[in-house]
């Protein structure tokens, strides 16, 4: 087990320092490019060159990279072009953002899917397994700023019941993050709710429910001591395998709904060409995707004995 | 005094709902257990007797009900009780033993736990004594080390320990019934000879009635007093295990047993009858007798119009049998055309093997034992394997699951690479050269069919495209209409219409794609066929008339045979000689006689003493291997048989490789048995009256 | 199993099959009525330039509501966006848009990972690790991080847009291929084509992969609905295509601050995508179904 968690660390940290290679690469190899997005379209080659000594930009590339990754793990990610100041100062805040809506988002969508998911597999072919079938292959259908045109023109433009951004900017509002995690919600549990929905099925005709039934042990037993168990392994992996879909969403939404969060900064910074900006998210988000990938090998092989003893 | 029967069906009719409509799966059953009775229901698949367990067990899926009929449990009719009164039975007074025992076994809870259910849900026990009696049970069956499996997950331990948990399991709470749908299919010969017994052992300890359900006529006469043949949903003959085996009356019965090879005979005396023709889909029985198709003595009229009914047999009124005729049946007048294996004079040395040894390295990927230093561990697939094979002869490679025959035969087919040896095929060493070097001519001389036919075509291309490919492929013909004709006359070869070549392999039964499969191993006129269990996954009825096709053109084209399989009534009854294997060793070889006669090596005898045999004239000397095989990744040091053999004669087994020693000419036995010990062993299978065996032909 | 020897005797055409798969839609309604959609898309974005419309492009009248009759005695079925261009002739027009390059990326994302899926699958050994291990660095990008770095670098094309797609989806088909072959290849067919010393690439083309045909539709169907989400999520972040052609989730993205007072002109896109994202999902779903009854 312990071993298991090693490799795997090993091989996360692997796929890490070859991302953050192939992205220094990508953004810095090209070092005129660099100052001149720093200094601004109408520097010249001079000043350029001149910001490029003063930064250090003259040593090896290795060398750079090294300097780079050193700093990055500090949590120094240099000095955002866009807003003129350390790059984690606006991180960390904006992170911090997207963690309370990811959050709420989870803590919604996982009861949420699993149970229905599991009442669907149940009895496959019967009422409710239609009804969460049909449901979820329904919303997930609607993308995020599809449903979030929806929603607006019904809750806020219609109805007027909530408002229409998520801005807080008078601190944490409860209304305002409702239709974002909403949202995030409709599209995102349909899939999880699929998957736990299939496995159970799965689960419930295999013959060793067969022999729990014929066991003559009580039907709720059946399927709280032996189906869940088994039926669970597999929507656990997809839901923790979820965060790497789940930032697009949660970009969509930030943008829709204004909400300052990591997501927004991310696009804000592309867009505006914000390099360092560019790379710190980058950083953070494969990070968080391969230690979720991390988190959910470890949980798949506890929840599995067939694959922890062997 | 008439006892009430523990179980009784009356006219049971069961359906299952499927998008065509109803579909029946078994019709007008009839069944009685009696208390301590085993009663044996036996048929080929899709005949209905799977269904008839669970129906008694009222666990039929959510598409399958009675139409009509009773099941009555100790006079009560099942149908009538509620969700709980059925929980209360199940487990507790009827008890189930299942085909797939890990599939059976849930894999995410420990063994204990799973056992201990039972009576914790029966019965008013604590934990700790639930606990208790499970270890008791697994102890009661044999398990080694049981309190060590009530700790552990199924996938832990073997196949064979897994059937034993859930026969724990099953008798736990000493019930009155035990169903067992082929609890031992899915194992190992003398695995399934140590269950079997088992079975017998604790049904007459316990007093359990049984039905015990399979495909096997020679575990059903082992286990039980009354047996039920199903055919085609219907029981179409019903009696005592001498009634029904030694004086069938349906045309079926007699056709299983005639199609069956035993062990006991020869095959001159008593050649192979195969029954014509497939099962019936439900949706396509025929109109009056099911079997009224491929009965030699359906009569027009009599057999096709109305429902044939069960009728006792005069003067043996436990005998009843579902045909319209079987009073008037001259066993003699009109029977199908036997399979003869006509003794061919086998001519040169044609495939040499000569110390071929084949090792596999496996990388141990743990951290453990890249410390350790033995990530690399070597897997003796085969060693030393030696023998030769004949022009036109068959040769048999026997063995159960690891001991080496299927890594054999990808060397032989160049799929790996001899680690060491020879193997010589009309003078040419291809020991070292794998398929892609060999020559076109030389891949088509050795050829293979494979044993699952829901594999052996390729599903997305028509079966005329198949045979196409390989005649190309082995340079036979070239242009597209002589690669046609030869397309056709290979489908004439395997005795299939032509316009098969059109269909898709799913068009086809189990047995016409076994013969597609021979027609592409004879395409190239191979002067090698190597048939991995050709026949195993066939129903019964259509592997006397497969393996018949095999033989006939083999013997017509004079190719060699290599015929691997585990079943010695096959081997014994088709093959020249026999190479038994175990582990990876040759333990015994020799010709047929050779080997089926004393002396033999200990596994040999062991082998045949496991054969269940369907043949209540023949008696088998007792010997049970304890334990499983064990893994080729640990081997245990010395012979390989050590830790199970019966003769084993102490601590030279566990540390030196036997000598090989020579009998009559060729016959050799791998093992340290002295001589005299050799000379003094007695045959295992004796046919206690001769003669008047069968009513057939 | 042995079904239906009798219907089946001549060898039927290469469009007598299609037709024949088309017939087993009938068995299940959801698939239909998810080709229905999908096909009253394609037709649209077909019939575009023939049918009677404004040109998506042109600055008509501003903030019409829909039924709203036009200058010129022509009627704005969906009313006018806040430039003034016809709403109907741009959610038809940008249908052609999204279908093309969705089935491109898809078509190419498929080609790519199916290639990776069987060689690694199929040969295993340092192609399975070497293509594995690829898959798992691109896997372990969260996909939108993918797209902005692609497009922010190479910028915003339908070329390189085709390629982040790749880039994003070929590694999750490249797994499911894997798997399928994994199982596929112990096959006794394929010892079968082995021991008739079939090349490698022959055994990979003709004898496994069209027999991963059937989870591979399914999905296909799946990642096209996905593939037009992420063309339209593209538009509405502002990395889609450069204007000034019509495009789904730029029409929402530049609408959507109007919402207060002319909701539908953000309504009428969203409705279009998600109704032709459905007509994928039911197809999948459907075609699923019917796969797991055979």
């Amino acid at each position: 087990m312990l071993i298991l968690a090693f490799r795997r660390f090993i091989s996360m940290a692997l796929i890490m320092a070859i991302i953050s290679f192939t992205l220094f690469a990508l953004f810095e190899s090209d070092k005129l490019a660099v100052a001149g997005k720093v200094l601004g379209p109408y520097s010249n080659t001079e000043q350029r060159l001149l910001w490029l000594e003063n930064n250090g930009y003259n040593e090896p590339f290795l060398a750079r990279y090294g300097t780079w990754v050193g700093n990055a793990l500090t949590g120094d990610f240099g000095q955002s072009i866009q807003y003129k100041t350390p790059v984690s100062e606006v991180l960390w805040p904006r992170l911090g953002n997207t963690a309370i809506l990811a959050g709420l988002y989870m803590l919604i969508m996982i009861p949420l899917s699993l149970t229905l998911g599991v009442i669907a597999g149940m009895k496959e072919g019967s009422p409710q397994d239609r009804f969460v079938s049909v449901g979820s292959v329904l919303t997930t259908s609607v993308p995020e700023f599809a449903s979030a045109t929806f929603f607006t023109a019904i809750f806020v433009f219609w109805l007027g019941w909530l408002p229409g951004t998520a801005a807080m900017s008078s601190g944490f509002s409860w209304a305002e993050i409702f239709l974002p995690v909403l949202v995030l919600v409709m599209y995102g549990f349909g899939y999880t709710a699929r998957m736990t929905r299939a496995s159970m099925a799965e689960v419930m005709t295999s013959h060793y429910i067969r022999t729990a039934v014929l066991k003559g042990i009580p039907y709720r037993r059946v399927i709280l001591r032996h189906a869940l168990r088994n039926a669970l392994i597999a929507p656990f992996t997809v839901i923790i395998l979820q965060l790497n879909w789940l930032l697009s969403g949660v970009i969509v939404v930030e943008v829709f709904f204004a909400y300052k969060g990591f997501g927004k900064l991310l696009l804000d910074a592309a867009l505006f060409g914000d390099i360092y900006v560019i790379e710190a998210c980058t950083l953070v988000a494969v990070f968080v995707a391969v230690f979720s990938q991390f988190i959910s090998d470890i949980g798949y092989t506890l929840l599995n004995p067939r694959i922890r003893f062997t | 005094m008439e006892q009430t029967p523990i179980l009784e069906c009356r006219n049971l009719c069961i359906s299952y709902d499927t998008r065509g409509g109803e579909i029946p799966a078994v019709i007008d059953f009839n069944m009685k257990v009696m208390p301590g009775q085993g009663v044996g229901i036996v048929g080929e698949s899709g005949c209905g007797k799977s269904t008839v367990a669970l129906a008694v067990m009222q666990y039929l899926g959510s598409n399958g009900y009675i139409k009509s009929g009773e099941i009555l449990f100790h006079g009560r009719d099942m149908r009538t009780m509620s969700q709980e009164e059925l929980r209360a039975i199940r487990g507790s007074k009827i008890a189930m033993i299942y085909q797939e025992p890990m599939a059976s076994l849930n894999p995410s809870m420990k063994i204990g736990e799973q056992l201990a259910e039972v009576p914790l849900f029966h019965e008013d026990v604590t934990r700790a004594e639930a606990m208790a009696r499970a270890l008791e049970l697994l102890e009661a069956v044999k398990l080694p080390d049981p309190k060590r499996i009530l700790d552990s997950y199924p996938h832990q331990i073997s196949g064979g320990q897994q059937q034993r948990v859930v026969i724990a399991m099953a008798l736990l709470s000493k019930p009155d019934l035990l169903l067992l749908d082929e609890p031992t299919t899915a194992l190992d010969v003398t695995v399934e000879r140590g269950i079997v017994e088992l079975v017998k052992e604790i049904s007459a300890e316990f007093g359990t009635s049984m039905v015990y359900i399979s495909h096997n006529l020679g575990l059903i006469l082992d286990t039980c007093d009354r047996v039920t043949v199903m055919y085609s949903g219907e029981a179409v003959e019903d009696g005592t295990i001498n009634e029904v085996f030694d004086d069938m009356k349906h045309p079926y019965t007699s056709g299983l047993f005639a199609s069956i090879p035993l062990p006991g005979a020869d095959k001159n005396e008593r050649p192979l009858v195969p029954i014509p023709g497939q099962l019936p889909l439900p949706h396509q029985r025929p109109q009056g007798c099911f079997f009224s198709p491929r009965c030699a003595f359906c009569r027009e009229g009599i057999c096709t119009t109305d429902k044939i009914l069960m009728r006792p047999v005069p003067q043996e009124e436990a005998h009843t049998v579902r045909c319209a005729r079987f009073e008037e049946i001259d066993w003699a007048e009109g029977d199908h055309e036997a399979v003869t294996v006509k003794s061919v004079k086998s001519g040169k040395v044609v495939l040499k093997v000569r110390n071929m040894k084949k090792y596999y390295e496996i990388r141990s990927s743990s951290l453990l034992s890249m410390i350790r230093r033995d990530a690399v561990k070597t897997v003796k697939a085969n060693e030393n394997i030696n023998f030769d094979a004949r022009e036109a002869e068959t040769v048999a490679i026997v063995g159960e699951s690891g001991c080496g025959k299927s890594t054999f035969a990808k060397v032989l087919m160049g799929l790996e690479e001899a680690t060491d040896g020879e193997v010589i095929l009309n003078g040419e060493d291809l020991a070292h050269v794998s398929v892609q070097k060999r020559k076109a001519r030389t891949v088509g001389h050795l050829q293979m069919v494979f044993q699952n036919p829901f594999d052996t075509l390729n599903p997305s291309h028509s079966v005329g495209n198949q045979i196409a490919r390989v005649i190309r492929k082995f340079g036979v013909e070239k242009d597209p209409e002589k690669v046609r004709q030869k397309v056709n006359d290979l489908l004439d070869l395997v005795k299939l219409p032509r316009d098969f070549a059109h269909r898709r392999p799913r068009q086809l039964s189990g047995g016409q794609k076994q013969r597609i499969g021979i027609a592409r191993a004879f395409a190239g006129n191979p002067a090698v066929v190597v048939a991995d269990e050709p026949v195993s996954a066939l129903d019964v009825s259509v592997q006397a008339a497969v393996t018949g096709l095999l033989t006939e053109i083999q013997n017509d084209l004079r190719s060699t045979l290599l015929f691997i399989s585990h079943d010695l009534s096959v081997v014994r009854y088709l093959s020249d000689r026999v190479v038994v294997m175990y582990l990876g060793h040759i333990v015994e070889q020799g010709t047929t006689d050779e080997v089926f006669s004393p002396p033999y090596h200990p596994y040999t005898e062991a082998l045949l003493s496991a054969v269940p045999i369907a043949d209540t004239s023949v008696v088998q000397k007792q010997i049970i291997l304890e334990g499983d095989i064990p893994s080729a990744v640990n081997p245990p040091p010395g012979c390989p048989f050590q830790t199970r053999c019966p003769r084993k004669i102490g601590s030279i087994c566990e540390t030196e490789l036997p000598p090989l020693k020579e009998f009559q000419d060729g016959h050799q036995i791998l093992c340290h048995l002295d001589d005299d010990v050799f000379e003094s062993m007695e045959p295992v299978i004796v046919m206690h009256k001769k003669g008047e065996v069968i009513p057939v032909s | 199993m042995t079904v239906e020897i009798q219907d089946n005797d001549s060898s039927p055409s290469t469009i007598g099959k299609m037709f024949k798969s088309i017939g087993l839609l009938r068995e299940s309604p959801v698939a239909i009525f998810g080709l229905s959609l999908i096909l009253f898309w394609v037709i649209l974005a077909i019939l575009a330039p023939v049918l009677p419309l404004y040109d998506p492009n042109e600055l008509l009248e501003p903030f019409k509501f829909p039924l709203s009759e036009a200058k010129d005695g022509g009627l704005y079925w969906l009313g006018t966006d806040h430039k003034g261009r016809d709403i109907l002739s741009r959610v038809i027009f940008g249908a052609q848009q999204v279908l093309v390059w969705a089935t491109t990326a898809t078509v190419v994302a498929y080609i790519v990972g199916m290639l990776m899926g069987v060689v690694a699958g199929y040969l295993g050994g340092w192609y399975d690790e070497v293509i594995s291990f690829i898959s798992n660095i691109l896997l372990s990008f969260p996909v939108i991080v993918l797209y902005i770095i692609i497009i922010t670098y190479l910028g915003a094309t339908g070329f390189n847009i085709v390629l982040a797609v790749t880039f994003a989806s070929a590694p999750g088909i490249m797994r499911i291929v894997r798997g399928l072959v994994l199982d596929l290849r112990t096959r006794d067919y394929i010892f079968a084509a082995q021991t008739r010393g079939e090349s490698s690439m022959y055994i990979m083309l003709v004898e496994l992969l069209p027999n991963a045909r059937g989870p591979l539709i399914v999905d296909a169907c799946l990642r096209l609905g996905y593939t037009t989400i992420t063309i339209a999520m593209l538009g509405y972040l502002g990395l889609g295509l450069p204007p000034p052609d019509p495009d789904w989730g730029k029409m929402i993205a530049e609408t959507q601050p109007l919402g207060s007072f002319a909701g539908h002109m953000a309504v009428v896109p969203a409705v279009a995508i998600s109704s032709l994202v459905l007509g994928f999902n039911l197809l999948a779903d459907g075609l699923r179904e019917i796969s797991m009854k055979d």
